[in-house]
């Protein structure tokens, strides 16, 4: 179900990690995941397990909320996975069956890939689950903010986030409630070919688009009625502050970089 | 061909952080022919139980049986089962679609393999029913017309199914006065003309208590009540205890009685009421 | 400069959709003074919804004037002033709400406004109090009741501190404890603050809780008058399209049998009265 991809679902909570500068938390984040793209062996992938561990503990969640967010990918992985391992070209064979020969350098790059892209999946997810929606849009806003002298909409960008965040849920389930309505119709969502199931989707589609334009009608007004006007004078309820704790946090995130640097360097 | 619903439950999102049971150990059978009344406040469980009633939603455990036929065997033809029960949604009209009234009305019989005749019958049938004229409006499109108007054409969608069953979930939300009466009267004209078995959740007690049978209440996924509007009606205290209110009538004659005045038990009724006050000022009801 | 007892003044206040023919609201007069609560009653289509959105310059009209504290709704430059003024809770509570947290959303008109940050959040936490939501600042809206969203929703308009509150059919999504949760938070804040009110809806037992009330047709005010004066016009009212309260309803039953009982009783304590005099005399 859509509802299990945690990406985007915010966990509430008053930990160091939620109380940081989104600022900062998105470019440690980014930090991070090019650490980890940088590893190359099992142990720096251990180093980079550890470190998100100790994050996730730091940050009160509960680490299977992590593992959950993955699931949604299973499917990506077990592709890329398969992808890698069949056509990467390596020259180390291991195992030969038939046709198919299996490489060492195959078999590394596939598991180093699919482990990237959990990890890719993983971090970023101890950034949403630990900023809410607001402060990530905040945040992204504030990073491209010196973009705007070059006419990027920053302002406009964030608030567009903002609002898709808002509705995102509403849609879904509005799109699950017309389905049911149309299924006590005597539609039928589930069987027919691939033709027949597009046609079954056009009494899903139209009354989807019609509310979410009724709805961003509502909005626009009321926010117009909110004196909203763009984003110029406007102030903010959180002006953001870098704090010691954001020092601390650039500090350990700089130090588990150096560590991965040096264990690639001298170990790997 | 009546529904038993046999110790149902229901748990959304089971084994997530947000799981939640809807539905305790629900039973009860609804007759052909009655007109049930679901009243509970929102989250008491009556839109998940009304959506179990036509194989919309399976049980977590226990079991819905149609005409005799469980609603979540795989065996069951569901299409079988949604015509026999349809299923107004709230704020139907949400999720009209078509480009015209009238085909937007043959979609369920259409699923359902008619010929074109028996659609066109069908269509012409479903929009007198909810009182709109088929020659007035069967080539317009839905969303050109009114509010109220919208709403009998979803409804007309499903009477279209020619269900034995019709569940309306608050049939009248956000109506203006003059569009839930006329709701509530075509409700009331499909009950006692075509004999369709009614169930009607609402929030409204006044509604209930006009229209009723048999009133059953939710709370907290289970069974509150279930009984006469007048058994049901006359547990005021009750009811008000899970945070319902009661109609009018019924807070009056409860209010009346800490008057010291002999007003009789279970009046539900504005009628039964204004009998007794006649009485009272010593105009009986012969003189009505 | 206008009379400080008046909040908000209409004259002859019409206007057009672009390219319909009609007014949609067609020569109203009104006015709401301080502390004022007024209800707006009418069917579907009678105007009273346009006439909400003249009220706070959402929309401009095309003949005749509003001034909302004295400032004239057809000048630009005086909008936002005016919609600090007379702020406006909507319909449908999951649409107007812009943040995914509580306490952002209550925010947004100040930030628009360009309140400094310590303000904010002094206002917000006032604004929370106010309407009973403390304990959700941190929530994500779609997880609250739609009694709750519409309760952020005051607390977003009251955050601005206006002197009108106006509210378009806000409670026509709610149950009756959604309701009634609304309600009284409206009723406690033209008490207790001052606010002016002007409230949209289909509720008669709404409307009898108000000062006043309007009642709309064809864009025209019908009936005016406090609601005892209005909803005793019975079979007027329902001419309208409306309905009156129940125990009105019940009161004009008994007179046209012949009972001898007032016929403005609105409410059921009113009704229990009327009963027991009508009981002692007998």
């Amino acid at each position: 179900m859509l509802k299990d991809i945690t990406l985007g679902q915010y966990f509430p909570g008053d930990s160091p990690v939620h109380r940081m500068d989104p600022r900062m938390k998105l470019i440690l984040t980014i930090a991070y995941i090019v650490g980890v793209f940088l590893v190359s062996d099992l142990l720096g992938y251990a180093l980079a397990l550890a470190f998100l561990y100790l994050v996730v503990r730091v940050a009160g969640l509960p680490f299977g909320y992590l593992v959950r967010g993955v699931k949604p990918l299973r499917f990506i992985l077990v592709f890329t996975f398969l992808l890698n391992l069949f056509f990467f070209p390596g020259t180390t064979p291991i195992l030969s069956l038939g046709f198919f020969t299996l490489t060492r350098e195959a078999l590394q790059k596939a598991v180093f890939f699919a482990l990237r892209l959990v990890f890719l999946v993983m971090g970023t997810s101890v950034l949403t689950l630990t900023t809410s929606p607001m402060q990530l849009t905040d945040g992204l806003e504030r990073l491209m903010r010196p973009l705007t002298r070059f006419h990027f909409p920053a302002h406009e960008l964030a608030m567009m986030m903002t609002i898709a965040l808002r509705f995102i849920p509403l849609l879904l389930e509005e799109t699950d409630k017309i389905q049911k309505a149309q299924m006590a119709r005597g539609a039928d969502f589930e069987s027919g070919n691939l033709l027949m199931r597009a046609k079954a989707m056009v009494p899903l589609l139209v009354p989807l688009f019609v509310s979410a334009f009724r709805r961003a009608n509502d909005l626009a007004m009321a926010m117009e009625a909110r004196c909203y006007r763009g984003g110029e004078h406007r102030t903010r309820l959180r002006e953001l502050k870098y704090t010691r704790l954001d020092a601390l946090a650039a500090a350990a995130t700089a130090c588990f970089l150096l560590v991965i640097f040096a264990e690639g360097r001298f170990l790997g | 061909m009546p529904i038993v619903v046999e110790d149902l439950s229901y748990v959304y999102m089971s084994g997530g952080p947000y799981e939640t049971q809807a539905l305790h150990n629900v039973s009860l059978t609804i007759e052909d022919g009655e007109f049930v009344g679901l009243i509970g406040h929102t989250g008491s469980g009556k839109s998940t139980l009304v959506q179990h009633l036509n194989g919309l939603l399976s049980p977590t455990s226990g079991r819905v049986l149609v005409d005799g036929l469980d609603v979540a065997d795989k065996a069951t033809d569901r299409r079988a089962i949604r015509r026999k029960v349809g299923l107004v949604f709230q704020y139907p009209e949400n999720q009209l679609f078509e480009e015209t009234v009238e085909k937007d009305v043959a979609f369920g019989p259409r699923n359902l393999g008619l010929s074109d005749e028996e659609i066109d019958r069908r269509v012409r049938d479903a929009l007198r029913r909810v009182a709109l004229s088929y020659d007035e409006l069967h080539a317009r499109s839905v969303f050109e017309l009114s509010g109220g108007q919208m709403r009998r054409v979803a409804i007309a969608g499903v009477l279209a199914m020619e269900p034995r069953v019709l569940v309306l979930d608050e049939p009248c939300a956000g109506l203006d006065p003059r569009g839930r009466e006329e709701i509530l009267s075509l409700i009331r004209a499909l009950h006692a003309e075509a004999g369709t078995t009614i169930v009607m959740v609402s929030h409204s007690m006044d509604d209930v208590a006009s229209l009723a049978e048999r009133v059953i209440v939710m709370n907290q996924g289970r069974v509150a009540m279930d009984g006469s509007p007048r058994e049901v009606f006359s547990q005021g205290e009750a009811l008000r205890a899970i945070g319902l209110d009661v109609p009018q009538a019924v807070e009056l004659a409860d209010r009346l009685r800490e008057r010291g005045l002999a007003v009789p038990q279970g009046l539900y009724r504005p009628e039964e009421i204004a009998a007794f006050v006649r009485g009272l000022a010593g105009k009986g009801d012969a003189d009505a | 400069m206008a009379d400080q007892e008046n909040r908000i003044v209409a004259t002859d206040l019409c206007y057009a959709y672009p390219e319909a023919a009609a007014n949609a609201v067609d020569g109203v007069r009104m006015r709401v003074k301080r502390g004022e609560f007024l209800a707006i009653l009418g069917h579907n289509g009678s105007g009273k919804s346009t006439l909400a959105k003249l009220l706070n310059a959402l929309y401009v009209p095309t003949r005749g004037s509003v001034l909302v504290c004295g400032l004239d709704t057809r000048d630009d430059e005086l909008v936002f002033d005016i919609r600090q003024h007379a702020g406006m809770v909507f319909q449908n509570p999951d649409n107007q709400i812009v943040a995914t947290v509580v306490e952002e959303d209550v925010a947004f008109g100040l930030e628009n406004n360009g309140v400094p940050p310590a303000q904010i959040r002094e206002r917000i936490d006032e604004a929370l109090r106010a309407v009973n939501m403390t304990d959700f600042a941190k929530k994500a809206p779609h997880m609250l009741s739609g009694g709750q969203k519409q309760r952020v929703a005051i607390a977003g308009i009251i955050a601005m501190r206006p002197d009108v509150l106006i509210l378009d059919e806000s409670t026509a999504m709610l149950d009756p404890s959604g309701r009634r949760e609304v309600m009284q938070t409206v009723h406690r804040l033209n008490e207790e603050e001052g606010i002016s009110v002007v409230l949209i809806t289909h509720y008669m037992s709404e409307a009898a809780t108000a000062d006043y009330v309007l009642v709309m047709d064809e864009g025209k005010i019908a009936l005016t008058g406090t609601p005892r004066e209005v909803f005793s016009q019975v079979e007027r009212v329902r001419a309208l399209g409306l309905d009156v309260p129940p125990m009105t309803d019940l009161a004009h039953t008994l007179r046209a049998q012949g009972v001898p009982i007032a016929p403005d009783v609105l409410t059921v304590d009113e009704m229990v009265e009327e009963i027991c005099r009508l009981s002692l005399k007998t």
